[in-house]
């Protein structure tokens, strides 16, 4: 990496190591004096939270897993043992268990960051895509983690999600069975997903080193969406904002430990402090909050879609309903080629801005729906209804909306430079 | 626009976060004054001694604390002693001995509560087919448990009119359903207290709860307590980075 010239530094142990492996060159180089453009917004502090937060749920995991047992007899007691037991267990248990919903919240604001400012554009297309990467094994690791302490909603949840496979044609009941290792979720299933959990986040690890790796070769988008083009709109990293980033962090892991100390059970369902029972169903079984938006969705296509007048079905519900909630990732995959808008930033694009805002009101909204049971009802109508309201308006946007601003919205006009829009 | 978008963020945080209700036309538990709720709360330790003997009693009739370890009891204020007195009123199973011969012995400090029936199946046969839940996390298994648990304890009464209850079915107002197995189990008097708290229904399913809360989350003191710690060290060192972040900062802005 780091090759070619290179300063000679004043320290000869340091001056020793980097002649041979240039470790101190590259951190100098990619967070020293890496320039950065001088006017981010604390929107840009969530990239550093969300790496710390992937390498406190990384130690905190390691530590709890000195102390589990993946076993269906035993995952529930080992986990209450860990608990009662363990010296300081359920601190760490508290923090991984919180930890998981503080990285979704952090990432989901990254990428929401990420939509406002247009940083995906060009040319920064791979640099989102394995941010969305990223977010998928994410999602992955985080509902398997949720099967391991073998409660209620970890065993019914678990039966839900993995069914959701058996909808694809012709492979779906293999690939059900190759997931439970067996015919029901059971010993197998809780094996498998354990050694998957302990190894996701180290792909995860791997894939966000890429992420960053991408961001060093463009560089950072910053709120105004234009490039730096003199010295004087750049800053170097280090201390602008790895003093910035450090304060910024610090509020939000004081949000973290109000959570940990005293609410550590809010975020999560009270039917998971009830030993797992393939004989008794939940009244209402929910995923964790991170996914309700997409549960909504998955649940929002309730009818088959057939040709007309006819009684043949090409896509039964539930598949429709998969690839509904599956496919809404896709989108964010293929979101730099949906908007060609020239402008990146929506400070510029005050019809997109507007859309978009609307689109988080409405993510958040499915949310809500997702959280409720099905036979739900908002005043008269069932919730349902607001479900696919919901989805077609996620849909739209990414499909319709996005598109026809590309090709229609003016947009007002950019300032000259980043040092003239901090001025300005 | 900032503000605006600030908002809309803990708009959403707050929308993810409502809990979910569940369905049915359920009263919800009135919300009780409890001493172990708030940031600074502690442990009621007269009233969970009382609640011990409310469990002991009465609930461990029906129900086990099997998670829940009779050496455990000396953060309910009793001394070494005392615990291994309580321990040895029970009588476990143990073995098998070098003759390969499972023996009974009195309970020592070490082992968990004795539960009162040899098994699931066991407790469903006499008990009409209901399981009597464990209680370790009982209050950690229910939306609201300290005023869900206190709410059924208090929440019995007559079935309006037109509901017919079978044989073993009663009628409790916080239920989900409002039909719950278990027949009302206290009434006023029926245990004696020692310590001149009044023997009503409200007082034992006070001392009770505060007794379950303390079993499902035994270090809510020391959690509470740590994070007053913790949170005073965040607040300085987020002072402290404010103020190293403005003043490197000033010389751009």
């Amino acid at each position: 990496m780091a090759s070619g010239p290179r300063e000679k530094f004043d320290n000869p142990v340091v001056e020793w190591i980097d002649s041979r492996l240039p470790v101190f060159t590259l951190m100098n180089k990619e967070y020293g004096v890496f320039p950065t453009p001088k006017n981010f917004n604390y929107f840009w502090n969530f990239g550093a939270i969300a790496m710390f937060m992937l390498v406190t749920m990384i130690v905190s995991g390691i530590v709890l897993a000195m102390h589990y047992t993946a076993n269906v007899g035993m995952a529930f007691d080992s986990v209450e043992r860990i608990m009662r037991d363990v010296n300081g267990g359920w601190l760490i248990r508290y923090i991984h268990m919180n930890g998981a919903s503080f990285f979704f919240i952090a990432v989901f604001i990254h990428m929401f960051r990420g939509m406002y400012y247009g940083s995906y554009k060009q040319p920064r297309e791979l640099l989102w895509i394995l941010g969305v990467v990223i977010f998928l094994l994410m999602m992955a690791t985080a509902f398997m983690g949720y099967v391991l302490p073998w409660g209620q909603m970890s065993y019914w949840g678990a039966t839900v999600i993995t069914n959701l496979f058996s909808a694809i044609p012709l492979v779906g009941e293999k690939i059900v069975t190759l997931l439970w290792g067996g015919f029901s979720v059971d010993n197998p299933t809780l094996n498998r997903f354990f050694a998957l959990h302990y190894l996701m986040p180290f792909v995860i690890f791997a894939v966000v080193f890429l992420h960053v790796w991408a961001l060093h070769v463009t560089g950072s988008n910053n709120p105004a969406g234009i490039e730096p083009k003199t010295k004087k709109d750049t800053l170097p990293f280090h201390p602008y904002y790895t003093m910035k980033d450090t304060f910024g962090l610090l509020v939000f892991i004081i949000v973290y430990a109000l959570f940990v100390f005293y609410a550590p059970d809010y975020l999560g369902h009270p039917d998971n402090y009830t030993p797992a029972n393939p004989l008794v169903t939940p009244a209402h079984i929910v995923p964790e909050w991170y996914f309700l938006p997409f549960y909504a969705m998955l649940r929002a296509i309730t009818f088959d879609i057939g040709i007309p007048f006819t009684d043949i079905t090409i896509i039964s519900a539930k598949l429709g309903g998969v690839l509904t909630m599956f496919g809404s990732i896709a989108l964010l995959i293929l979101l730099p080629w949906l908007d060609t808008h020239p402008i990146r930033s929506a400070r510029y694009r005050p019809l997109f801005r507007t859309f978009l805002l609307l689109f988080v009101v409405v993510f958040v909204f499915l949310g809500y729906v997702g959280s409720q049971p099905a036979d739900a009802t908002l005043g008269p109508l069932p919730l349902s209804v607001f479900g696919l309201l919901g989805t077609a308006y996620y849909y739209g946007f990414f499909l319709v909306i996005l598109p026809w601003l590309s090709k229609n919205e003016k947009g007002r006009d950019l300032p000259a430079s980043i040092h003239e829009s901090v001025l300005g | 626009m900032k503000t605006t978008i600030l908002s809309l963020m803990v708009l959403s945080l707050m929308a993810f976060s409502v809990p979910v209700m569940a369905s049915g036309d359920v009263e919800h538990p009135p919300h009780q004054h409890w001493h172990f709720n708030g940031m600074t709360g502690q442990f009621d330790k007269a009233a969970m001694q009382r609640g011990l003997k409310v469990y002991r009693e009465v609930c461990s009739a029906c129900h086990s604390m099997k998670r829940v370890a009779y050496r455990n009891l000396v953060d309910l204020g009793y001394t070494e002693d005392q615990v291994k007195n309580i321990a040895a009123e029970y009588t476990v199973t143990d073995g098998p001995n070098d003759e390969g011969e499972m023996f009974d012995r009195p309970a020592r400090p070490s082992d968990h509560f004795v539960s009162p029936y040899p098994n699931e199946n066991a407790a469903k046969a006499v008990n009409n087919g209901a399981l009597p839940p464990d209680l370790s996390l009982i209050v950690k298994a229910r939306h609201d448990g300290p005023n869900y648990v206190f709410g059924i304890l208090t929440g019995y009464e007559e079935p309006p009119h037109g509901h017919e209850l079978l044989p073993g079915q009663n009628w409790n107002k916080y239920m989900p359903g409002h039909v719950i197995a278990m027949a009302p189990p206290l009434s006023d008097g029926v245990v004696a207290y020692d310590d001149g708290s009044p023997q009503t229904v409200e007082q034992y399913a006070h001392d009770v709860v505060n007794f379950l809360v303390w079993a499902a989350d035994p270090y809510l003191e020391a959690r509470k307590r740590l994070g007053i710690s913790v949170l005073i060290f965040l607040l300085v060192f987020t002072g402290i980075m404010y103020s190293v972040k403005k003043k490197i900062w000033s010389d751009v802005h």
